[in-house]
């Protein structure tokens, strides 16, 4: 199992507490450069959280506690002086229902680039077309550029919000079951356009369908009750699970 | 029914029930009776407003009788003693307290609303809201008495020349009360924003500030401008403050340091004075209220129509 | 093709993260001044009304020195002006609140009276003054007596207590309604025995906050007539009165400076007054809290 790819972050020993109840426990986790990584586990298995913590969004909850370590490119993410905004500029996120801004398409692209100082219009015209054009949505809107983006399909605002994420530049996108909300085509949609967008990117998806996780990752991890069960290639994972929880659900037995 | 109670042994429940329903016709009655008297009661909250404007209207044109429309809406003299009333002047004095308590109670108002809503935890903001609440609830004619016996003689260290009675401190202390107002609603405009757009900025690498200002307030917008016009109509019509700190000298002037007299104000003085009823001066606390009226209600109905017609769909 | 700078991104990213730092001191320093105003004002009335709050002026009747003036018709005459208001004001402000949320079709009435009772809300106090003036003073001809002011607070804390009443329906569950209407029971039974006991201590909390803003309002008495000294107590509705807040502005404008300790001692009994009334209040609402 020699993986040549180097590692975006390396989870140790992570757990995490709502309050007092317990959501992780004990995750060790290696996730590599340039795969899509598919979280998959049935409901309150804590895969969402998870994910969450990835970027420390978990922590708009006030009353998350965490102990362990998430190293991102060597660093630990729970440092006194690392960012969080620095963080999550890097760390992209993607979420399970759409939410674009109630402003133009346009605007919800430049939002990131602005708020980082970009202030230069071609620039930001130029960020505009290529992020669009990264999350395939381009031809579809870029005539109306400046209507609210609430006018959109919810595959499209989503596409938009994957554009919005793009538009920044991230080395990681993280995507909180962003198909669940949308019908089979949007999904399909969504799903070419991971496809496309591992080449230049690592993400990481939480999913609930364990097809959509077969058809798109390189690598699976199954989450049961807040711990990591298994964490392989795909293929093995759905081919030849080693643990037994992991045959039951990938077999339909719960969940 | 006194009576069927007492031979109701043997009788099964099913029974008894279908002997009250046959005995009691007055239930039918009841029911038809009941909702015409409360519809009643709700029609008197319309009469109260029809008595308001039939008691304004009637007697501001009795008013209107022996002083010219003219001369009212256009001179800037206002002295009834004198027989000229030009209500330019209250206007002026009226706005001036109104422009004075905006520039306090907006930022003020806006950043506590930030505050609670976007920036403090549970337990601060469960500390912190009861103060809001308990300044709401202080009469106003103790914060008449604050600002006359404390904020003027404090201002009066800072700026020379002012007067004992003057706009500028009652406008503050206006000021101060409203506070409470547009905090809160503009908290609610705020908390109405779904915490999925702030989390949508903050996945980019937003802070809170950036998240505030360029996602939450433009979202909650049409609120917060609503709020803005209530807590004017409020300052428009607040009377003890400025009856108390503001003084009775109606002029046309901008100098907040002066003594000056508002609408509201100028009706205190007559009501508190000896005036004769029927007198043109009884008349004219009547086209005075009537000119306040329309004030507040042309902003009540601005923050309605703000409200209703600029809602965000998120 | 990187159209983002990634040092200059993280350049500014410090910058960004002060500002923020700057504003959310910034805002809580402005939610504090409400606090710092509030202790002033009750440090300041505190060390000038203390002194003069002793029996004597508890159970004296105003006067012209400021050593023996006292608050006792103050105190009587709002509790008789509370006599009259309390009770008009509940039972038409319930009435119209179990109209609009029971009865009423959602129609275009029902909208009219909302936005009535929206505006009325809005109008300021001294309007409903000259109101009261006209309709009760001189139409009616009461006279200047417990009655009218009584009537004139009535009407001007009406839409405070029917927006409480309805809100306090409106969280009444369906179920409960339902529940009623399945044995056979008709509406107003439904509302009589279901509807209103559910919803009485939100009614409650909402009537006691009407009523202490009634009682600190000083701008409509004025106008409809009470009496700023006066040296025999209201023994009925139909007697002439005077309110607390009254005898406080009377004092504030005293021409004596020594009223201002007699206005302090009348502050801190009025608003040791409202902090009664607004205990009670926050008691009721957390007793019943939890039973729905």
């Amino acid at each position: 199992m020699a993986d040549t790819k180097s590692s975006v972050f390396n989870v140790k020993d992570l757990n995490l507490w709502y309050g007092d109840n317990q959501a992780l426990y004990d995750i060790n986790m290696d996730i590599k450069e340039n795969d899509v990584t598919a979280i998959i586990g049935p409901s309150g298995c804590g895969k969402s959280t998870y994910v969450k913590t990835l970027n420390r969004m978990v922590e708009t909850v006030p009353v998350v506690k965490t102990s362990g370590e998430i190293e991102y490119r060597g660093k630990n993410i729970f440092d006194k002086n690392y960012l969080v905004e620095d963080l999550r500029t890097k760390v992209g996120m993607v979420f399970q229902k759409p939410n674009p801004f109630p402003k133009s398409i346009y605007e919800n692209i430049v939002y990131g680039p602005k708020i980082h100082g970009i202030k230069d219009k071609k620039t930001l015209d130029q960020i505009v077309e290529k992020s669009l054009k990264g999350a395939a949505l381009w031809d579809e809107v870029k005539d109306r550029l400046h209507e609210n983006a609430y006018g959109l399909s919810g595959g499209q605002q989503q596409r938009v919000c994957i554009a919005r994420c793009l538009a920044i530049e991230p080395d990681v996108i993280l995507m909180d079951e962003p198909t669940s909300a949308l019908d089979p085509i949007s999904t399909l949609k969504v799903e070419e356009l991971i496809q496309e967008l591992k080449k230049d990117y690592s993400i990481v998806i939480v999913t609930h369908n364990m097809q959509q996780a077969a058809r798109i990752s390189d690598k699976t991890a199954f989450f049961l009750s807040g711990e990591l069960v298994e964490y392989t290639d795909t293929n093995t994972l759905f081919s030849n699970p080693t643990d037994k929880r992991t045959e039951d659900y990938i077999t339909g037995r719960f969940g | 029914m006194v009576s069927s109670k007492n031979k109701q042994d043997g009788l099964s429940v099913s029974e008894r029930i279908e002997k009250n329903k046959q005995s009691n016709s007055s239930t039918a009655f009841v029911e038809k009776l009941v909702p015409k008297l409360l519809l009643l009661c709700a029609t008197l909250s319309v009469l109260v407003t029809l008595g308001i404007l039939y008691t304004l209207l009637s007697e501001t044109f009795t008013f209107f009788n022996e002083v010219s429309v003219i001369e009212f809406f256009t001179s800037t003299h206002w002295n009834p003693w004198r027989d000229s009333y030009g209500i330019l002047s209250l206007i002026s004095g009226t706005l001036l307290i109104t422009v004075t308590a905006m520039i306090i109670a907006i930022p003020l108002g806006v950043a506590s609303a930030i505050f609670l809503s976007e920036y403090a935890s549970d337990k601060v903001r469960r500390m912190l809201k009861p103060i809001l609440e308990v300044l709401a609830g202080i009469p106003t004619v103790v914060y008449g008495f604050f600002a006359l016996t404390f904020v003027t003689p404090m201002l009066d260290k800072i700026i020379p020349g002012l007067s004992f009675f003057n706009a500028l401190s009652a406008g503050i202390v206006v000021g101060i009360m409203i506070v409470p107002m547009v905090a809160s609603l503009t908290e609610d405009a705020m908390g109405a924003v779904p915490n999925v757009l702030r989390e949508g900025a903050m996945a980019l690498g937003a802070t809170r500030l950036e998240t505030t200002v360029k996602v939450v307030i433009p979202a909650a917008l049409s609120g917060i401008v609503a709020s803005f016009a209530l807590a004017m109509s409020r300052a428009i019509g607040e009377t003890m403050i400025v009856a108390i700190a503001a003084g009775a000298t109606p002029k046309f002037s901008f100098d907040p340091t002066q003594s000056i007299q508002t609408m509201t104000g100028y009706i205190v003085q007559v009501s508190t004075g000896d005036v004769s009823y029927g007198s043109t001066i009884y008349y004219s606390i009547y086209a005075v209220g009537t000119t306040l009226f329309v004030f507040t209600l042309i902003m009540n109905l601005l923050a309605q129509y703000i409200s209703r017609r600029f809602r965000e769909e998120y | 093709m990187a159209l983002i700078n990634k040092d200059t991104v993280s350049n500014k990213m410090s910058g960004r993260i002060l500002k923020n730092k700057i504003a959310k001191v910034i805002f809580f320093i402005a939610t504090i001044i409400g606090l710092l105003f509030l202790g002033a004002l009750a440090y300041r009335i505190l060390t000038q009304g203390l002194g003069s709050l002793d029996m004597d002026f508890l159970t004296g009747f105003t006067s012209q020195s400021p050593d023996r003036a006292g608050i006792k018709a103050g105190v009587i005459g709002s509790l008789w002006l509370m006599s009259v208001t309390a009770p008009v004001t509940l039972i038409i402000g319930v009435a119209t609140a179990i109209y609009l949320e029971e009865y009423a079709k959602r129609g275009k009435f029902t909208r009219f009276i909302q936005i009535n009772l929206q505006n009325l809300a809005g109008v300021p106090s001294i309007v409903f003054g000259l109101l009261g003036l006209t309709i009760f003073v001189y139409i009616f001809n009461t006279g200047e007596i417990v009655l009218a002011g009584g009537l004139t607070l009535g009407l001007l804390v009406l839409p405070v207590i029917v927006v409480a009443a309805q809100e306090s329906i409106r969280s009444v569950p369906n179920e409960l309604r339902e529940a009623s209407y399945g044995m056979g029971a008709t509406k107003w039974q439904t509302v009589r025995r279901i509807v209103l006991p559910a919803a009485i201590p939100g009614i409650l909390t909402g009537g006691i906050l009407a009523l202490s803003r009634a009682i600190g309002e000083t701008a409509p008495l004025l106008l409809v007539g009470a009496a700023t000294a006066i040296f025999t107590l209201p023994s009925g509705i139909f007697d002439p009165y005077t309110a607390m807040p009254i005898q406080i502005y009377s004092w504030t404008k005293a021409p004596q400076p020594e009223f201002e300790y007699v206005a302090s001692a009348g502050i801190i009994v009025l608003l040791v007054i409202l902090l009664l009334l607004n205990s009670i209040a926050v008691f009721i609402r957390n007793k019943f809290s939890k039973r729905l």
